[in-house]
């Protein structure tokens, strides 16, 4: 029984910083409409920033003023990252924004490893609460009682701040529509940034205060930022008490599971926040989201039309070359145009669905690495020939996503692509804990292609093949009866309906598709590296090809294969800096500001402002 | 007090002002009449600057509002009315109200609480209620109560007896005359020619997006054959 009482208290105690950050994020979705992926990097800040103040501040004054200092600086940071980086795009289409916090991630972790380095660092002890105490026989740390304390007191305040004054009630008005409360005489950018700093120390509050804890280290953001999803998707989007709950739900669930399955504990988080949206869709406290709510109203869809024989001349020209690559590149160079072939058709399996089905899953490495994973496994566990394996990739992936569509469907808009985050981490995790099978962090190697294929040559061949035809595939399927079906279900899912489209069994096939596809990629990509590791799976995979697809422009066809030579070339030649991640957030960010309809849409209006393309009026 | 000059606005590619010209002064209650797509919701909309014209000035005591951003124009002292009223659903009665709440402003009246639960009686019964829970009557009578929460010197009420039971239709138009009695200008738009004649002094007839009618209500009812071509279905 005391050992039971004891692991709950735990569980509790941790529930604190993981409430604060979700809150924080929930408060800054609910007003801006940003999911803002940064908010796992202001809390890395937060227990930083709080670890150097308590250098300098000593005693236990100086400890808990340390705390708070951090929230503050940590929140002045997030107004920095507001009015600097999301203001200048709050016009731009929906979600766009989301890269623009990717960027913002990158620079805040060379930032961190700049100024702090890559050493972990220790929490210090909090002055006065360093003992534990004996609690019906079993030790509590003394300092996981004093979060226990506090955290009920900051969801009060919080929760007092939301209700009670005029702040809260312009918030809340706000949630529901934005315009409105501008045209009734309040500065909107004032509350935006309001929320946003309120938002980020929040985040640096629960990152100050898990120092004794866990200390600092430079995957914090990433760690927390799953489990933070996973709160708000399982508390309701938008809700405190739902964000309170679900953390400690979470967070004693979690305590419970090292104990007694300490193989599944990551699991067992993602299967029960799918339990739950089961149940219920919307999380514990949530409401559904209503689609075109008063806000942002895009610029209308262009239709997108087959390439003229202008563009297919070109597109011909360039595999062309690419074709005759062996004859003048050098052999690093066919290996790293084979990676980037094979990130172009990862990229564009996201982009069919997002750009065309308007699905946007933040969880597409799944299916990617679910590829790569099901052709490794096969040749490790049943020596399967490498063109079997190849083939049983797509299948696999398209499985899994037969699946995970089938759950994630019942969901629209950010929910939806939380919940394919969560089915994609729940698959990492699977893979990272299941060691014996998988031999996790390990990974596994000696993935070799057939001896005819080994050849470097003849692997840039096949993967040209195999990746240009997949691409043209997808895009034929844009054209194709199937793809205009897609394309209304984005625009006007009732409307589609009404006229005898059954929306969802689209988007479903097209996520099966696109699933597919990615697992396609991900076979090429075992055998030409000939490994394989937990990291195909991460968050950080699904974000590439995200960034990708956004940058390149979701709205056009190209978008996402002229993404994927951007970044992956950018990448290649950053990656030989040190503190490359830096150059590539900043570079993304100014992407996002000066071309807010990614490379190929911006191109394209410059284009037909100079009046080198034809717009779609004149050509009426 | 309000000059619109030479207004072009768009939906998009959608021309929906089509250099549209009138002025309201000081005082009046002017109705903009027009039938449903003439442009009447989108005049209301460019005023605010929620639809920001491409071309044409608008002037409001002095400042042109033409870029300005919303929260701007209503802080010069123009009350919005949206015509989908737009009320804060999860937020209570008194909620909303203070999401319209500005400082009190010269030369205009300071609403409080109780002068608006006096103007619309079933307010006052229903301040701790939701905005979700009230009926159409009641949220129309609530956005209106907001907007004057914000002390406007000029009201632009968008449809005010849209899809409204008769007997609150008659409420609206007492509504109406009661804050021209408080000096407070008015600009409504409407169908309804009925509504209009019961509370406007001048009337501005629109159809596709420009004007054809500018003139008093008595010379309105003088013309039988305007109200024929703009306004009759």
């Amino acid at each position: 029984m005391g050992f039971f009482i004891a692991q709950l208290l735990t569980g509790l105690a941790n529930a604190g910083a993981l409430f604060m950050v979700a809150s924080g994020l929930s408060l800054i979705f609910g007003v801006t409409r940003i999911v803002n992926f940064a908010h796992g990097s202001f809390y890395m800040l937060g227990a930083y920033v709080g670890y150097s103040l308590m250098q300098v501040l000593p005693g236990m004054v100086g400890f808990w003023t340390s705390i708070l200092l951090a929230g503050v600086i940590v929140g002045l940071i997030g107004v920095i990252v507001e009015i600097c980086v999301l203001r200048p795009v709050y016009r731009a289409p929906e979600l766009f924004q989301l890269v623009a916090t990717f960027g913002v991630i990158l620079v805040i972790q060379d930032l961190t490893l700049m100024i702090w380095g890559a050493e972990d660092k220790l929490g210090p002890r909090a002055p006065g609460l360093a003992g534990v105490v004996r609690i019906m026989g079993e030790p509590i740390p003394k300092y996981d009682l004093a979060l226990l304390a506090i955290t009920p007191f900051v969801a009060l305040a919080l929760w007092y701040l939301i209700t009670r004054t005029r702040v809260g009630v312009l918030v809340r008005a706000a949630t529901q529509d934005r315009e409105m409360v501008g045209a009734l005489g309040v500065n909107q950018s004032w509350l935006f940034t309001g929320v946003f700093f309120l938002g980020c120390a929040l985040a640096g509050l629960g990152g100050a205060l898990q120092l004794p804890k866990g200390g600092a280290d430079l995957l914090m953001d990433f760690n927390i930022l799953t489990a933070v999803f996973v709160v708000v998707v399982i508390g309701g989007m938008g809700s405190l008490p739902g964000a309170y709950l679900a953390a400690v739900l979470i967070s004693v669930l979690g305590v419970f599971g090292v104990t007694y399955m300490p193989q599944s504990t990551l699991v067992l988080m993602f299967v029960i926040m799918v339990l739950v949206l089961m149940v219920r869709p919307y999380g514990l406290f949530g409401r559904p989201e209503v689609a075109g709510e008063h806000g942002q109203v895009g610029e209308p869809e262009r239709p997108i039309k087959p390439a003229g024989a202008q563009v297919r001349m070109i597109v011909a020209a360039g595999l062309a070359l690419l074709g005759l690559m062996p004859l003048y590149g050098s052999s690093f160079a066919l290996v790293l145009t084979t990676d980037i072939l094979i990130f172009c058709l990862f990229a564009a399996s996201l982009h069919f669905i997002l750009g065309l089905g308007g699905l946007v899953s933040f969880g597409h490495a799944a299916f990617f690495g679910g590829g790569a994973y099901v052709a490794a496994l096969l040749v490790t566990y049943a020596d399967t020939p490498m063109e079997l394996a190849m083939l049983l990739a797509p299948l696999g992936a398209g499985m899994a996503a037969i699946i995970i569509g089938w759950v994630c469907l019942r969901l629209t808009g950010v929910y939806f692509a939380m919940l394919t985050l969560a089915f994609s981490q729940l698959l990492w995790s699977l893979v990272f804990q299941w060691g014996e099978v998988t031999r996790g962090d390990d990974g596994l190697v000696n993935i070799w292609p057939s001896s005819w294929a080994s050849g470097t040559t003849v692997y840039f061949y096949l993967s040209l093949v195999i990746c240009v035809g997949g691409i043209l595939f997808l895009r034929h399927a844009a054209h194709a009866p199937f793809g205009y079906a897609l394309r209304a279900a984005r625009d006007s899912a009732r409307q589609a309906e009404a006229t005898g489209i059954n929306t969802k069994r689209v988007q479903w096939a097209a996520f099966a598709l696109a699933g597919a596809m990615a697992g396609l990629a991900g076979g090429l990509f075992v055998f030409s590296k000939g490994s394989v590791f937990p990291n195909e799976l991460e968050i950080a995979r699904s974000f590439d090809a995200l960034i990708v697809v956004f940058l390149g422009g979701v709205k056009t066809l190209a978008g996402g294969v002229v993404g994927g030579v951007a970044l992956e070339g950018v990448k290649d030649v950053l990656t030989r800096f040190e503190y490359w991640r830096l150059a590539l957030g900043v570079l993304i960010i100014v992407v996002v500001i000066l071309a807010p309809d990614g490379l190929v849409g911006t191109a394209r209006k410059l284009a037909e402002r100079t009046g080198l393309l034809r717009t779609p009026e004149d050509s009426k | 007090m309000l000059e619109i000059a030479a207004v072009n606005s768009f939906y998009g590619k959608a021309h929906v002002l089509s250099d549209l010209s009138f002025t309201v002064a000081r005082g009046q209650v002017a109705a903009l009449l027009g039938r449903n797509g003439a442009g009447k919701s989108t005049t209301m909309k460019s005023i605010m600057q929620l639809v920001v014209p491409r071309s044409g000035a608008i002037r409001f005591m002095g400042h042109d509002l033409v870029g300005l951003p919303p929260h701007r124009v209503a802080k010069l002292g123009l009350g919005y009315v949206p015509e989908d009223r737009r009320i804060f659903t999860d937020l209570t009665v008194l909620e909303n109200l203070e999401v319209g709440r500005q400082p009190p402003r010269d030369g205009t009246v300071t609403w409080t609480h109780e002068m608006l639960f006096e103007l619309f009686p079933n307010l006052a019964e229903r301040r701790h209620n939701r905005g979700k829970e009230m009926s159409g009557g009641e949220q129309q009578m609530l956005t209106i109560a907001r907007t004057l929460m914000g002390n406007p010197s000029f009201v632009l009420l968008d449809e005010p007896s849209e899809g409204i039971a008769p007997v609150i239709v008659e409420q609206m138009a007492r509504v109406i005359l009661q804050l021209k009695s408080e000096g407070l200008t008015v600009l409504l738009s409407e169908q309804n020619l009925h509504f209009a004649r019961a509370v406007a002094d001048v009337a501005v007839i629109i159809e596709g997006g420009a004007q054809k009618f500018h003139g008093t209500l008595a010379e309105l009812n003088a013309h039988p054959e305007i109200r024929d071509a703009y306004l009759s279905v």
